[in-house]
């Protein structure tokens, strides 16, 4: 049997460039590869992979393997999961992590059911036990109603990480490392399923993920106006962008877009604003990470109360635009 | 098609009663349990398909002490079929498990064209079993779908990414697996009501599905769970008052210019 060693960070590219969650993920790698005093190796794969490569070695990547071929233009697990599987199997990891993202999602279940190992997907804290040298993994479970630490003895150990739980290493381009060309034979007859068209739904304006101020309604919005209205004059006021809770996006009151929470986009800005929002733990786990969180209920038992900071317990339509006005004075004042 | 279902704690409940105690999640009695929202979805993505060209929907479901009002929902909002893999071996499964007996008995089942599942079951929330699944199998999977049609032996899917969504054609036989977004699952009609407590659920034990009771549930389980817990959360929410909601409003827009947020 082979020897596992070593941490392989299957990364993903962002136009172009290293995606910020192959950052933390490298981040929280580096710290695992230092524990166990083993390699970190990163795998990008992709149709071009340019200066990504480079910069993975500046996060902290000691080996960065890069496989380039016309068939991974696009994520396409038939094709994406070749290359995760071949070398997975040359490199014999410890552990592989892999973001909580639209690939890591499709692709790890697929990978680990494959390779028969064990998978612990949207981590929040992993931790190598000095004894065992096994991996101690903290996620959230029931809609984040509680945590669980799971253990596995299967090699190799995979996980996949919420975006925002851990943070890059400050990026130093003077860090030396390996940048390795990697053949991988894809057979594209393999290839079961086809994209036929890729259809844009993005809100024009600031995107969620880099807002640093976010004005998020919920179900006691009633509609979709207030989005349009309300929401939209505060969020303007302060640059930022109008998100939704899970029942807005499924009533179809706003684009799935703009939902955030266990099931949509996890965002961390500096303020977040949560008007008409119970703050079920499904939609906070997509907020938790917010420097500032501001809530405004009719409700004052909401749970939303429980995350905020500051809160104001009232009637949103009345609330919301007395604060708007009143910052808009002070910011002019 | 076939449609996995699993039968949880209902995920709506207010946060205050989740309550860890010995490792386990323990709930007061009245928080009924319900088939879990994506799978929800999941059945009404095949109950679409099955106004549209037809078809027979089984529901499958893996787990213990199923309550039959609850689990033969799918049977009253059009479901034709009920197989329960129910035994006390099937208790406290992972993935691992619980994917494996689903692909055993969808090996039992034999024909199909589609296999629905939710994205991620409203407990665990792992989101692992229908690939896992299909991985077994050895069939195709679309994940994250908001939309399912059938034409000429493919099916025609609308993938949810993060800034829109993809069409993705898929060949038959594969497994979906379902989002949000494709609407809420129809309610039951009083001929569906009465249809269902007609009809009794297949009842399979592992041996049924060629697979000793030390190889399902948790004896078969990949990952050991070490343990559950709840952090403990400080409020230390600042409630900013007034005189009427519009003055608390202003009063907000003060204390956060004070305390140099915006």
């Amino acid at each position: 049997m082979a020897e596992y060693k070593d941490i392989l960070v299957c990364g993903e590219l962002a136009d172009g460039k290293l995606a910020p969650i192959t950052a933390e993920l490298l981040g929280c790698g580096r710290k695992l590869a230092d524990d166990l005093k083993e390699g970190l190796f990163c795998l990008l794969a992709s149709d071009a992979v340019g200066a990504a490569s480079k910069e993975a070695i500046a996060f902290g990547a000691d080996k960065v393997y890069v496989v380039e071929h016309a068939a991974l233009k696009e994520y396409q697990a038939d094709c994406y999961i070749q290359v995760a599987e071949s070398l997975v199997k040359e490199l014999s990891p410890r552990v592989v992590l892999m973001g909580q993202t639209s690939m890591g999602r499709d692709l790890a279940p697929r990978l680990a059911f494959r390779l028969g190992t064990s998978l612990t997907t949207d981590c929040l804290d992993l931790s190598i036990d000095r004894e065992t040298k096994l991996l101690t993994q903290t996620r959230p479970v029931y809609g984040g109603n509680a945590q669980a630490i799971f253990v596995s003895e299967l090699m190799p150990l995979m996980v996949t990480v919420r975006s925002k739980a851990m943070s890059p290493l400050e990026r130093d381009d003077s860090r030396k490392g390996e940048v390795i060309p990697t053949k991988v034979d894809i057979d594209t007859s393999k290839v079961r399923t086809k994209i036929l068209e890729t259809v844009k739904e993005e809100a024009v304006g600031i995107k969620l993920e880099d807002a640093p101020v976010i004005v998020c309604g919920g179900r006691g919005l009633g509609g979709p106006e207030p989005f349009q209205t309300t929401l939209k004059e505060l969020a303007d006021l302060l640059h930022g962008a109008v998100g939704a809770s899970r029942p807005p996006a499924d009533n179809g009151w706003v684009s799935e877009a703009l939902h955030i929470g266990l099931t949509g986009k996890i965002v961390a800005p500096d303020i977040y604003i949560a008007i008409a929002i119970s703050g079920a733990s499904q939609h906070t786990a997509g907020c938790t990470g917010s420097k500032h969180i501001i809530a405004i209920n009719k409700d004052p038992e909401a749970n939303i109360f429980r995350e905020a900071e500051f809160g104001v317990v009232g009637k949103y339509e009345e609330v919301v635009p007395a604060l708007t006005g009143k910052l808009k004075k002070l910011i002019a004042g | 098609m076939i449609v996995c279902c699993k039968q949880v704690p209902d995920p709506e409940a207010p946060p205050a009663v989740f309550k860890v105690a010995n490792n386990k999640m323990t709930l007061p009695p009245d928080v009924k349990p319900v088939i879990g929202q994506y799978e929800e979805f999941a059945l009404e993505a095949a109950l679409r398909i099955k106004d549209t060209v037809g078809g027979k929907i089984t529901a499958l479901s893996v787990g213990n002490n199923f309550i039959r009002d609850v689990i033969k929902k799918a049977l009253a909002v059009g479901g034709d079929e009920l197989i329960l893999l129910e035994d006390e071996a099937f208790d406290g499964g992972d993935s691992w498990s619980t994917a494996n007996a689903m692909a055993m008995a969808i090996k039992k089942i034999g024909e199909y064209d589609l296999i629905f599942c939710g994205r991620q079951s409203s407990d665990w929330d792992a989101g692992q079993v229908g690939l896992g699944v299909a991985e077994i199998l050895g069939i195709p999977a679309v994940t994250l779908a908001r939309r399912v049609e059938v034409t000429d032996g493919k099916a025609r899917v609308e993938q949810v990414i993060p800034d829109g969504y993809h069409v993705v054609e898929v060949t038959l036989p594969a497994l979906i697996v379902v989002t949000s977004g494709l609407g809420a699952l129809r309610y039951a009609t009083l001929k569906g009501i009465m249809a269902a407590a007609k009809k009794q659920p297949v009842i399979w034990k592992p041996a049924d599905i060629g697979l000793e009771p030390s190889q399902v549930g948790a004896a078969a389980r990949r990952s050991k769970l070490d343990k559950l817990f709840q952090p403990v959360k400080e409020a230390k929410c600042e409630i900013v008052e007034g005189d009427t909601a519009a003055e608390a409003g202003a009063n907000l827009a003060v204390r956060l210019r004070e305390a140099k947020l915006l």
